[in-house]
């Protein structure tokens, strides 16, 4: 292999048989970390892809474990970190620079990907055993028993989380229930709001916009205030893209659209009881703030790890008419109160 | 953490299984759990229909609907009036 993975990580090759195998360690560069970073907060296109094959860390002999997993530079870092002061083979597929999980869902980290890299990097005759561990959510994409039969390496399914992976390599390869289940805890589902809110800004922008041009038209260029026409949108923003996200659990409703829409209500109440707008204007924020909200958290499920395709279709089935009613109510309301407040009848 | 009950396409066919054990490995939420020579599915609603239990059973005793949990997906499939997918072309749902 004449290109090296393009992990600053890459510290030379061992050389076997004429085929040059990358040789990689376990550091975790400031560079790694801060292009983590940045991927976290959306921020920058770099390629986070490493090339697909297969690696040495550190200098395995025949002997050592072979750990399966994606060419996506996140995982290949936490793989590495987590196998400090071992040696083994890494065997990395082409899910073009997707993590394992998402992969397997969509077949890239899948069983022909993984006969082919057998194939392609002669792991046969580098490795004495037949043995591979493959990341346990590497499953929905392997059928373990196919790939037994065309290549004779036989799967062991490893822990869930890679800081897991040592504790499993020293048990001799026995998971325990805990490694195998998949967790949402808050320290996982805060790593995830950076970049619902990076992305939730169009829907923002859109709110804001439908809540400045009304005021524009109702109360003229004098009426346009950063408390009641963008503040809100800030509100709903922070209710279901962050605070639902944060206290998922503790919130009532099992579907996130009605986690997202009580968070709203709860802070939108609290918003309007603050700071007394009028009343066109307390049921347009209110109506918007929850249906903005819910938005919001129902798109959080993609995020989730315990959300199934069904659960969230059904969900949305209620969710979109829900949300569409709240803003049709938030026009309508603030249009009509408006008139009538005109009319001296409130 | 729960989410709504009694939506997922899991179907389990005990006659087909061998007590491979394969399912329960697999399975990040635990929904089988050994019976006796075989397994059986004792927490449906946990099912994520990530599909990796039917793709390891190799007596097809399993078979569900596998597909993305996500709303952004499922919402872009209706406005383009396909199938939902990740197309991950933005560093979204995936990664």
């Amino acid at each position: 292999m004449s290109n090296c993975c393009s992990s600053t990580s890459c510290c030379g090759s061992l050389p076997d048989g004429g085929v040059r195998i990358p040789q990689v360690d376990s550091m975790i560069t400031r560079s790694d970390k801060l292009k983590r970073l940045a991927f976290r907060l959306g921020i920058g296109r770099m390629s986070l892809t490493v090339s697909p094959g297969l690696y040495a860390l550190g200098s395995p002999g025949p002997e050592d474990p072979v750990l399966v997993s994606a060419n996506f530079k996140l995982t290949f870092d936490q793989l590495r970190g987590s196998l400090k002061g071992r040696k083994a083979w890494l065997l990395i597929l082409d899910t073009k620079g997707i993590n394992v999980w998402c992969a397997a869902g969509k077949g890239t980290f899948g069983t022909e990907e993984l006969i082919r890299q057998i194939e392609n990097s002669g792991l046969k005759m580098i490795i004495s055993h037949r043995e591979l561990i493959l990341p346990q959510l590497g499953a929905p994409g392997i059928q373990a028993h196919e790939v037994r039969r065309r290549s004779g390496f036989r799967i062991h399914y490893g822990p869930v989380s890679l800081e897991k992976l040592g504790e499993y390599l020293e048990s001799g390869m026995k998971a325990t229930r805990e490694m195998r289940r998949k967790t949402f805890t808050l320290p996982e589902r805060a790593k995830l709001i950076p970049l619902e809110l990076v992305q939730s800004w169009k829907v923002c922008a859109g709110a804001a916009a439908l809540s400045l041009i009304l005021t524009l038209i109702l109360h003229g260029a004098g009426g346009l205030t950063l408390l009641y026409d963008v503040l809100p949108v800030l509100i709903a923003l922070a209710s279901g893209a962050c605070i639902t996200p944060l206290l998922l659990p503790y919130i009532p409703g099992r579907a996130f659209f009605l986690k997202g829409a009580f968070v709203g209500a709860v802070l939108s109440g609290l918003f309007v009881a603050l700071s007394t707008p009028l009343l066109s204007q307390t049921i347009f924020i209110l109506a918007t703030v929850v249906a903005v909200s819910s938005f919001f958290a129902m798109n959080f499920t993609g995020a989730s790890t315990f959300t199934s395709l069904s659960g969230v279709k059904k969900e949305m089935r209620y969710a979109l008419p829900f949300q569409a009613a709240l803003i049709l109510i938030a026009l309508a309301g603030r249009i009509l109160a408006e008139v009538l407040q005109r009319g001296g009848a409130v | 953490m729960r989410y709504l009950k009694d939506v997922v396409t899991l179907e389990f066919d005990p006659e087909r299984c061998s007590g491979c054990g394969m399912c329960i490995e697999v399975c990040p939420h635990e929904v089988f759990v050994p019976a006796g020579e075989i397994v059986e599915v004792q927490e449906r609603d946990r099912c994520i229909e990530c599909g990796a239990c039917m793709i390891n059973c190799a007596s097809g005793a399993i078979r569900v609907q596998a597909g993305v949990g996500c709303a952004a997906a499922i919402l872009d499939g209706i406005i383009r009036n396909k199938e939902p997918s990740c197309d991950c072309s933005s560093a979204g749902c995936c990664s």
